[in-house]
């Protein structure tokens, strides 16, 4: 089968939109907290216990979106013990990450098993599915409609919360505040600003929205929770985030360049090519991309020193 | 001085009795038969020899990556590449364990070399995208880890790919190339030599060479570092480095140790069990196999725990979580310790007035 046949399709353009959903989450979450000055490796854990909780609490209440909504409090609720373990006992950051990390992981398989007595899947919950949403008039555009349309509600939520994070940030007084905290906490601090509530709130917004990303996960691209299922995208997401410069919109614009790597990645293990090196691709082009912005964006910095 | 290591060793205990505290706790509300579970989780391992050394093997792996996390997090650089760097380095020495057909001790001494050198160029990647380019060095390491794995996969798959098995798996390694075991009847290997020099000569390094004291400045207080003439990029790229060897060392041993062939088909999680044990040892090699005993020691234990009761060994995973938290966390007992500081600083002060 011939490479270009498969990848200039409509399905395929669809693919990457499906692919790139969870990430603009990761990436918004890792946004708002780079913004307030703290590096939360832990995006992949509450992201993944966003999948769980989404899972088992549409089971129980027998709704999607109850489930949903349910799933987001709980995500800030652990969002919260993160943020006090980083601010109140003062960890350190990146420990501080990697241990929620640790513990989620496990946290996550031994909640699954008290609830199904497996490990590995919840298939046999009664989970509900999050609804698609057919665009109207676009729907029945030959190409287009099949790229934009039919996708579930979730990914369009997510380009509203795209624009919703970026006139929070630059627009808002709150935004104003957030960037001052992470950027100078001292100057915050001395006109009357607490940084470390700041820090706080800006833990919990990022907890939420990760959990939308993990629930887009297990209540649509799937119907079920696996274990170890966000399968670094929580990373992949701080790594966008990086690539973007730290704003939502370039933030998009790298986690679409890691949706389709990970679309061809999809596409092409139908062709022979090993399985491995076509899943590696994302992961080497966000060590590339990451160098690449860092090393410009150094660059840049230097050059306006030495108008200086 | 005294005061402060006094209470690293309280804090160190408190952190694990809050730790155990909580994982009680737990046992208690999901199990039916809470006393039963803890017992077993508590006295299992030393209940019978051979599970004390499925708890010495267990160590073994623990000990490389806690080795090389307690050199990475001293010098300030906070690569995470060592779960990556683990796994390559034992699937490149299964690759030559397969290819290679050396006399018998020389082997896998070859295999490993080779691991160790692998891990070591695959841990400074993203050191020196960090130093050189300013990539934050905790993102570009996880993605390495990814590369890592998949890198080692192609390998194995490419080239010594068993063909009858279904799983991807590699051919046999060579019968000389398997490390002999060290222990009859168990399965505790020579990796344990291995792992016992690379503790005296990381301490030795750390502690008594120039090298190992400029790292340690460069790690403490990097300004001070670079006025007093230290190279900083030199010297945390030696400590990466490293790292890197002791990850790739450990992964050959485990996988010549263990396995008639290489059959990893995920990354084994050890590379962050290194974070715990590096965190339970100060940072301090020596103190490694105590932290590297621990986290094993629980490991087991819940193991038994699992089979024999209703209880998860997942439950582990919340004891190192709040764990790290505590041990990392500045400001766990953090006033007592001022208080008790200041109270003893009052106390020779006035004592000094009257002499």
């Amino acid at each position: 089968m011939n490479v270009a046949s498969l990848i200039f399709t409509p399905k395929f353009l669809a693919t990457i939109i499906r692919m790139t959903t969870p990430l603009i989450y990761a990436m918004l979450a890792a946004v708002i907290v780079n913004r307030a000055g703290v590096m939360n490796l832990a995006v992949e854990s509450t992201m993944l216990t966003g999948a769980l909780l989404g899972v088992l609490f549409s089971t129980w209440t027998k709704s999607a979106w109850l489930g949903f909504l349910l799933a987001i409090i709980g995500c800030v609720l652990l969002s919260l013990a993160i943020g006090y373990a980083a601010f109140v006992l003062k960890a350190d950051e990146s420990l501080n990450g990697v241990a929620f990390n640790l513990m989620m992981q496990g946290g996550t398989i031994f909640i699954l098993y008290l609830v199904t007595g497996s490990k590995g899947m919840s298939n046999d919950l009664q989970s509900k599915v999050l609804p698609k949403w057919d665009i109207p008039i676009i729907k029945d555009i030959p190409f287009i409609g099949t790229v934009f349309s039919g996708h579930y509600l979730l990914t369009y939520i997510a380009v509203i919360m795209v624009i919703f994070v970026h006139v929070l940030i630059f627009r808002t007084k709150f935004g104003l505040r957030l960037r001052l905290v992470g950027e100078n906490p001292q100057a915050a601090e001395s006109v009357g600003i607490n940084s470390q509530k700041m820090k706080m709130i800006a833990m919990c917004l990022a907890g939420g929205i990760s959990a939308i990303g993990g629930c887009f996960m297990s209540m649509g691209y799937v119907s079920w929770f696996q274990s170890g299922m966000t399968a670094g995208r929580g990373f992949i997401g701080m790594a966008s985030s990086t690539l973007g410069g730290n704003t939502p919109l370039g933030g998009s614009l790298a986690s679409f360049l890691f949706g389709t790597a990970d679309a061809i990645a999809i596409t092409l293990s139908t062709l022979s090519i090993p399985g491995e090196f076509v899943t590696m691709i994302p992961y080497v082009v966000t060590v590339i991309g990451l160098v690449v912005s860092s090393s410009l964006s150094g660059k840049a910095g230097k050059r306006k020193g030495d108008k200086k | 001085m005294r005061i402060s290591q006094r209470f690293t060793i309280i804090r160190t205990v408190l952190a694990i009795a809050i730790a155990l505290a909580v994982a009680i706790g737990i046992i208690f509300l999901v199990s039916k038969s809470p006393v039963e579970a803890i017992i077993y989780f508590i006295t299992g391992p030393v209940k019978k020899f051979s599970r004390l050394m499925n708890v010495v093997e267990m160590m073994l792996p623990l000990l490389f990556t806690g080795l090389s996390l307690s050199l990475i997090q001293r010098t300030g650089v906070f690569n995470l590449a060592s779960e990556g760097c683990f796994f390559i380095g034992g699937a490149v020495a299964g690759l030559f364990a397969v290819k290679l057909n050396l006399p018998k001790v020389i082997d896998p001494m070859v295999c490993i070399t080779i691991g160790g050198l692998v891990g070591m160029i695959c841990m400074l990647i993203p050191a020196v995208c960090r130093l050189k380019f300013g990539a934050s060095e905790v993102v570009s390491s996880l993605m390495m880890n990814y590369v890592l794995m998949y890198l080692g996969l192609i390998m194995i798959r490419v080239f010594v790919r068993n063909p009858d098995t279904g799983q991807l798996q590699s051919l046999d390694f060579q019968e000389q190339a398997r490390l002999s075991i060290l222990i009859p009847k168990t399965r505790v290997h020579t990796g344990l030599l291995v792992a016992a020099a690379l503790v005296i000569i990381f301490w030795v390094y750390l502690f008594k060479s120039r090298w190992g004291y400029r790292m340690r400045m460069t790690g403490s207080n990097p300004g001070y570092s670079k006025y007093s003439g230290i190279n900083n990029t030199k010297s945390i790229l030696i400590g990466q480095a490293l790292a890197g060897l002791a990850c790739g060392i450990g992964g050959a041993c485990e996988v010549l140790g263990l396995y008639q062939s290489f059959k990893w088909l995920a990354l084994p999680g050890y590379g962050f069990d290194g974070v715990i044990i590096a965190s339970l040892a100060q940072n301090n090699p020596i103190l490694v196999p105590i932290g590297a005993f621990f986290l094993a020691y629980i490991r087991v234990g819940a193991d038994i725990m699992t089979r024999m009761t209703d209880v998860q060994n997942e439950i582990v995973s919340i004891i190192q979580g709040v764990v790290i938290v505590l041990l990392s966390a500045r400001a766990f007992l953090g006033n007592w310790e001022k208080r008790e500081i200041v109270r003893e600083a009052t106390a020779n002060a006035e004592g000094g007035d009257k002499t």
